[in-house]
């Protein structure tokens, strides 16, 4: 046993020793500084911000006054970044400057009071609220897989272990037996957050009992849904809770052998992976003879080569084997024979974060959270024309409408709310008047979208739905393998369809089309890429019907976003000649002077819509039109005529 | 172990292991294929062989050329829902697949019996019309049965072509294997002393293919 280093846990009460030894060095009142360095703050320079703070609290020589500045992974809040919090009174400061942060230092961690300034308010009240969980978009959470981000610097497992990290597996090896877990998880009714919703614990099951002999467990990481990023904050930000989540469900099915998919492009969460790997068995809580229970279990990290599609479990599987990751026919379930031949469970980052709260608070617990069909909590990435943008995770259950005007701040610019996409390329749009959907894997099933991984685009009355099904089939277009006829022909053709009634090019016959070639999709396609790849046609056709005619008989598009079909145009009656948009118009389109009624040359137009967005409230004088004629230019000279106001 | 299932109607013995459409094969029912090869292993990427089956009363379909015989499954080889897809699939792989506007071989044999209009989306195609509905028989029986990889796969989605790899194609005018199993017989028709001029991989790097 001479190789065994000192670091190594090998019983229950050695964790919870270290746990404690952990905590006793720290002073609870002394402040923590945390910076969330999150993908997102961090374009936005939080690291520059977290090495000032270091510098700072050294030159105003309050160091010792500070328990730690930490930089740690995403909080979620990404439209307020970057993101500062001091514990323990939790004094949360928003869109912070690298200037900032000497007055922090000797205001908030010194002086002990709260920068006004900072903080941040609520755009309705005005009201400052200086605690983060105070915040509306905080509050209305149920933060169970996501919410440990904010306390953890994800490169130190003492930090995760601090807060009970990997209790769950040592309750799990010492005190259950593996049939225990596996009825722990099956009791609890998780699904699987990669999409699907399968349940988790009949995947472990079914590879449990597939055959003797090897099996493999796998992380899914290769989130690549446009404006998805949830398993990439957990992966970057908590990454021991995923590797907890593993071990104890290899454990359960009986696996020694375990793989993380991760992204090309999360090259953080690659490296904050691999780390975690390193520290974990340098506990003793990877390798072999983990916490002393006799159970076995190395990891190995799998960097993807950047496809989309390697996110389809057989195409992740041929990837691991160092074949092209392309999906293959799978009438053999992976859980029975996957990598190599062997039985396979793979599950989302999300998935085996959840595995060790259940098994820590159990199944009962677990199973009071959500709806009949869906337990728990559910993150969710909420972009697009939302106020709050960034990383929620709510109850299932929750409305739409909650989650999008309660924790999302409603559509910004008093615009109006049009739709919804949920789940991705496979997901589908969802109009007003489902917004009090509870959110569920069988209720947005249902209505033609999908959970799908958590991606949640918000739009407003200025997207247009034929550009948006567009949009996401051109994505499926360039992701897709190409391998099936359905998936790469259908795609083509659906793409150079609604491309065509984008540009006022449809034709009598074209929604039939769409509907026959989607159906044939859905039917016949290899994977569940090509098979789910029309639901954003289906859904904006089934939802916006209307949309589709007005463009192919009216050449008009009604959201005025089709350039083909909308027109910029200065209404003289209302043009007061201020020259901002002529300023500002990139191809010198515009035409006038200071009190002279301003034109649009529309062979000059590239309709950019910035004349549109600059044009000042007050006069509203820019128009779009789609679908009417245009009426002609003032004649050259015409003086202002808008009234002034009284 | 012998199974049975019923095909068509049919009640049909097959060994278990091997696919449904072999098992069609055996009791004489025709099921089109593209892609499928008997010395190939089982692809499933043209989906023309797709078929129903009901296990258990659940309905599904699945392509016959991957699907394994169980015992008790009951498949239908055509109806209403299957003779679309055929036909959508050919209509929609016709302006990649033709040559001079026209289909050939088993294609055009499939078009005819499953009454595919193959110009429906020619006015829409903007891609190019490669003659290659990348079924991949001849890159999978280069390296399957030949033992050579002269042939292979490059892009994805839309962009995906098989193209030779002409350091691996020295020998590919004596051998000629892959000639014949070209379902638009592209490959014999660009081979004219030179082997696959026209769609090598360099073709492909330099955006020509």
């Amino acid at each position: 046993m001479t190789d065994m280093n000192d670091n190594r846990l090998s019983s229950a009460k050695q964790l919870e020793t270290l746990r404690k030894t952990i905590l006793s060095k720290r002073d609870a009142e002394k402040p923590i500084i945390t910076v969330c360095t999150g993908t997102a703050c961090q374009a936005y320079g939080s690291l520059e911000i977290y090495r000032r703070f270091v510098e700072e609290l050294e030159r105003q020589g309050v160091e010792g006054s500070v328990l730690e500045t930490k930089s740690t992974g995403c909080h979620g809040f990404c439209e307020q970044g970057p993101v500062v919090v001091i514990f323990p009174r939790e004094i949360c400061y928003v869109r912070v400057q690298l200037d900032d942060v000497p007055e922090i230092v000797s205001t908030t961690v010194a002086g002990g009071d709260v920068i006004e300034r900072l903080v941040y308010r609520d755009p309705n009240t005005q009201e400052a609220i200086p605690k983060e969980s105070d915040i509306p978009f905080y509050k209305r959470q149920m933060r169970l897989v996501f919410g440990n981000n904010r306390y953890i610097d994800p490169r130190e497992i003492d930090d995760y272990i601090a807060l009970g990290g990997y209790a769950a597996l040592s309750k799990a090896l010492l005190r259950m037996t593996p049939g225990e877990v596996l009825e722990e998880i099956k009791e609890s009714n998780l699904r699987g957050r990669g999409g699907g919703g399968f349940p988790a614990g009949l995947k472990w099951e079914t590879t449990r009992d597939a055959s003797t002999g090897s099996k493999y467990v796998i992380v899914n990481c290769d989130e690549g849904d446009p404006g998805a990023y949830m398993d990439r904050a957990i992966m970057e930000g908590n990454p021991h809770a995923v590797l907890e989540g593993l071990v104890i469900g290899a454990y359960a099915i009986g696996s020694h052998d375990g793989f993380v998919y991760v992204r090309q492009e999360y090259p953080i969460a690659y490296e904050n992976t691999m780390n975690a790997i390193d520290q974990a068995r340098d506990y003793g809580l990877l390798g072999s003879d983990i916490l002393g229970s006799g159970f076995d279990f190395e990891v190995v990290v799998h960097r993807g080569a950047g496809a989309f599609v390697s996110g389809e479990s057989t195409a992740l599987m041929s990837a691991i084997e160092g074949k092209v990751g392309e999906p293959r026919m799978k009438y053999i379930r992976t859980a029975v024979s996957g990598v190599k031949g062997m039985p396979t469970c793979l599950n989302n980052v999300e998935t085996w974060a959840n595995v060790p709260l259940i098994i820590e608070r159990g199944a009962g617990w677990f199973k009071s959270i959500g709806t009949e069909g869906s337990k728990g909590t559910k993150i969710f990435s909420l972009v697009g024309k939302v106020n709050n943008t960034g990383l929620v995770e709510v109850p299932m259950g929750m409305t739409l409408r909650q989650l999008i005007y309660d924790i999302g701040g409603g559509i910004p610019q008093g615009k109006k709310f049009k739709a919804v996409q949920t789940g991705g390329p496979s997901g589908g749009v969802l109009p007003e008047q489902y917004l009090d959907t509870p959110i569920d894997f069988d209720e947005l099933t249902g209505l033609g979208s999908m959970m799908g991984s958590g991606g949640m685009v918000v739009m407003d009355e200025d997207t247009c739905m034929v550009d948006t099904a567009r949009y996401f089939v051109s994505f499926c277009c360039d992701e897709s393998c190409g391998q099936c006829i359905p998936c790469r022909e259908g795609l083509r053709t659906l793409r150079d369809i609604l491309t065509d009634i984008c540009e006022g090019k449809g034709k009598g016959g074209d929604i039939e089309a769409i509907e026959d070639i989607a159906e044939v999709m859905e039917d016949a396609s290899l994977c569940a890429l090509g098979g789910t790849a029309a639901n954003p046609v289906l859904t904006t056709l089934k939802y916006f019907r209307d949309e589709y005619e007005a463009h192919i008989k009216e050449n008009r598009c009604p959201a005025e976003a089709c350039k083909a079909l909308t027109s910029y145009y200065v209404d003289p009656a209302k043009c007061s000649a201020c020259m901002i948009c002529l300023r500002a118009c990139p191809t010198e389109a515009i035409h006038g002077e200071k009190g002279i009624v301003h034109w649009i040359d529309q062979e000059k137009c590239i309709k950019c819509t910035t004349c549109y967005e600059v044009c000042p409230t007050r006069f509203s004088a820019v128009r779009r039109l789609s679908g009417e004629p245009l009426p002609p230019p003032p004649a050259p000279g015409t003086k202002v005529t808008r009234e002034k106001k009284r | 172990m012998t199974i049975t299932l019923q095909i068509d109607g049919k009640e049909v013995k097959a060994e278990s292991g091997v696919t449904v459409l072999e098992a069609a094969r055996q009791a004489g029912v025709h099921i089109p294929t593209l892609c499928e090869h008997d010395r190939l292993m089982p692809y499933g990427v043209c989906r023309i062989c797709c078929v129903e089956v009901e296990k258990k009363g659940r309905k599904r379909i699945v392509v016959s050329c991957g699907y394994p015989v169980e015992n008790g499954l009951v498949v239908t080889t055509r109806s209403p829902r299957i003779d679309r897809i055929r036909k959508v699939l050919i209509e929609l792989v016709a302006p990649t697949a033709m040559a001079d506007g026209l289909l050939a071989g088993e294609m055009k044999k499939i078009a005819t019996e499953y009454g595919a209009d193959i110009h429906r989306f020619e006015s829409r195609f903007t891609g190019k019309p490669i003659r290659c509905i990348l079924c991949g028989k001849c890159v999978r029986y280069c390296d399957e049965v030949v033992g050579k990889q002269a042939i292979g796969f490059v892009g994805r989605g839309v962009d995906r072509r098989a193209v030779f790899f002409p350091e691996q194609a020295r020998a590919c005018l004596t051998c000629e294997a892959c000639f014949n199993l070209c379902p638009t017989g592209k490959i014999a028709a660009d081979t004219d002393f030179v082997v696959f001029d026209g769609f090598s991989v360099d073709d492909y790097s330099s955006g020509e293919l």
